[in-house]
């Protein structure tokens, strides 16, 4: 856990004083991950920076696990908080080894329960020891380096991990693949991150929490989908940019929109069955036919089913897309939209038929969380129609 | 192909250009002449090697602290001003400095190693400055950040990473250094410069060249040294000349 009480920071600049950061005040519970967001001078960089004593507060204090860190001596500090920048910052005279052992040799661990431990490491960022190594900063490609970063910053298994836009230099290909395996390992890991971003996408897909800044001031501090669904003010609506709606379909997975109260037809059905079910079900377009692993292998479409005669083997379409229940809805939106239809099949990690999910399923999903604030708003204000 | 062709024809020239030079030197007697010089030639040798080594080990002993204090953040104020009183010392030409020196200290070794020290000192130190102010600030907060402590960053990540230009200034100094000494016998030094300076004033020009041949070969085998040294103490992340032998 990381909490800021009322850290404030003052430069004393030849113009005069500026506040970079103005009596900031969060939490950070354990095991999350929480973005600062904000353009740039907005003072989430300096905030992130008083964290390990890199810019040194004007007042107010850090807690980390409920121990108040200005006891601790600088050195201490730093060295129980892994430290990702955006430079990646590899010593470039020393080996990947080397780089990767540093922290643990600080703190005073015996060779062979590092040596093993820098193993350990590049067997977690997925790059292959005995290749990687030996080698120099110099050798690797800029994604790698960053892969290597993270892995110092890790290696002495700090509780708590500060990261200053450690995927901006990176080109987008790569980015989204680091991004990927850090969320992974963080699953695993559990740490307690403070990250430093200026892209809301990736604030959105990285972040358990977004605290947006704004001239030193902490304006809004709260999930990513609250956040997108309830900004505090203007300038966080526009700072989250119109399409916000859209980027609150990267938070939602089908599971939670499905629908599961479906019926299906089985090959050896016959058209005139698949037709009464599409009637019984008031199912529009078309029915899914399912194999006996309830997985969909065909759709009927209404007019085929109307107009002939036979079995539903022998009139079937190919299903056209299915979304797993796991995926988000942007992909199921895409799907849609690429397919030029307005309901998809859902299937499990087995590829089994578990529900569908409709275009209105959607909106009306996403919509609730508007309607309710509608209603709290207008109960808590009831002039507010006039 | 042209190319390789004209190589080998250098070759073949540069190899009949030095069997004519030693024909003509055997056949004028210069070979003799020098075979005569060679005591004296081993003996100013060993004094020359002194001279630099002495004052070149305590210009690089005093120079490399100098530069590291001058980098702090703390002597930020006061390291420009240091440095150009450094600019000014190496302004004022050798001759005049071992002129002052010898008014200072008398004649002999001492007001000569003294001499040959300032010389020596600035680009050591200009050096060590720049190196240390250009390792990148990133790697810097790095280091800080990761809980290294001002004197194990410095040793750590700053010097290693400075090294290289580090020891392009002591090449540069030691060279000046070594081709400085001869004018350390104009204050009873010794050094090959008393061959040189015997052999103008007896307008014996092959005496003179016993001096200096010896000279610039010292000076060539020092800059050598120190770039094997280098080649072999700056760490081969960080080291130009070996990242291209593996690239």
């Amino acid at each position: 856990m990381i909490r800021l009480d009322n850290l404030t920071k003052v430069f004393d600049t030849p113009k005069g004083a500026v506040v970079a950061a103005d009596h900031i005040n969060m939490e950070v519970p354990t095991g999350e991950i929480c973005i600062l967001l904000g353009p740039s001078g907005c003072g989430k960089t300096t905030t992130l920076k008083m964290i390990n004593r890199i810019v040194r507060p004007t007042s107010g204090k850090v807690f980390i696990d409920d121990e108040d860190t200005s006891s601790l001596d600088t050195q201490t500090l730093r060295r129980n908080i892994g430290y990702v920048i955006q430079q990646i910052g590899l010593f470039p005279n020393m080996t990947i080894e080397e780089n990767i052992t540093i922290v643990p040799k600080l703190l005073g661990w015996d060779k062979a329960k590092y040596k093993e431990r820098a193993r350990e490491l590049m067997r977690m960022i997925a790059l292959e020891p005995d290749a990687f190594l030996k080698r120099y900063p110099s050798e690797l490609s800029g994604g790698q380096q960053q892969r290597i970063g993270v892995a110092r910053a890790l290696a002495a298994d700090p509780p708590v991990m500060l990261m200053d836009e450690p995927f901006g230099a990176i080109d987008p290909i790569n980015r989204a693949v680091i991004q990927d395996e850090f969320l992974k390992m963080q699953q695993e890991l559990k740490k307690t991150i403070m990250f430093v971003s200026h892209d809301i996408d990736e604030a959105i897909k990285m972040g358990d929490r977004i605290a947006i800044f704004r001239d030193g001031h902490l304006v809004q501090y709260a999930t990513p989908d609250t956040l997108l669904a309830a900004p505090k003010d203007s300038f966080v609506e526009s700072f989250l940019g119109e399409d916000r709606a859209l980027k609150r379909l990267n938070l939602i997975n089908v599971r939670e929109v499905v629908s599961t109260n479906f019926e299906t037809v089985s090959p050896r059905d016959s058209l005139e069955s698949a037709l009464q079910t599409l009637d019984k079900c008031g199912y529009q377009h078309a029915i899914v036919m399912v194999n006996e692993e309830r997985q969909p292998v065909g759709i009927i479409p209404r007019a085929v089913a109307q107009v002939s005669k036979g079995s539903c083997h022998d009139y079937a379409q190919k299903v056209p897309a299915v979304v797993n229940v796991n995926d988000d809805l942007r992909k199921a939106v895409s799907l849609m939209l690429a397919h030029d239809i307005t309901w998809l099949p859902c299937v499990d990690d087995e590829g089994r038929l578990c529900g569908h999910i409709t275009q209105r399923a959607m909106t009306h999903h996403l919509g609730a969380r508007f309607r309710t604030q509608q209603a709290t708003a207008e109960l808590a204000d009831p002039m507010a129609e006039e | 192909m042209p190319i390789q062709s004209l190589k080998g024809v250098f070759r073949v020239l540069l190899l009949v250009a030095i069997f004519v030079a030693g024909a003509w030197s055997y056949a004028t007697g210069v070979i003799e002449e020098f075979i005569f010089y060679l005591p004296d030639i081993q003996f100013l040798t060993m004094e020359h090697l002194w001279l630099t080594a002495i004052s070149g080990s305590l210009a690089i002993l005093v120079a490399i602290p100098l530069g590291i204090l001058l980098s702090r953040p703390s002597m930020a104020r006061w390291a420009e001003s240091g440095m150009q009183v450094l600019n000014i010392g190496t302004t004022i030409p050798t001759l005049a400095v071992l002129a002052l020196s010898m008014s200072l200290l008398g004649i002999g070794v001492v007001p000569a190693v003294f001499a040959l020290f300032v010389a020596t000192l600035l680009p050591i130190t200009r050096n060590t400055y720049t190196g240390l102010k250009g390792v990148s600030p990133a790697l810097k907060e790095a280091a800080s950040g990761i809980g290294m402590s001002p004197a194990q960053r410095l040793i750590r990540v700053e010097l290693p990473n400075a090294l290289y230009v580090i020891f392009a200034g002591i090449r540069t100094a030691l060279a000046i250094n070594v081709g400085t000494v001869p004018l350390a016998f104009l204050i009873g030094a010794g050094g090959l410069g008393e061959l040189i300076f015997t052999g103008i004033d007896l307008y014996n020009p092959l005496m003179m060249l016993a001096g200096a041949i010896p000279t610039a070969m010292l000076a060539i085998m020092v800059d050598a040294l120190i770039a094997s040294i280098a080649f072999l103490v700056v760490p081969r992340g960080v080291n130009p000349a070996r990242r291209a032998a593996h690239a």
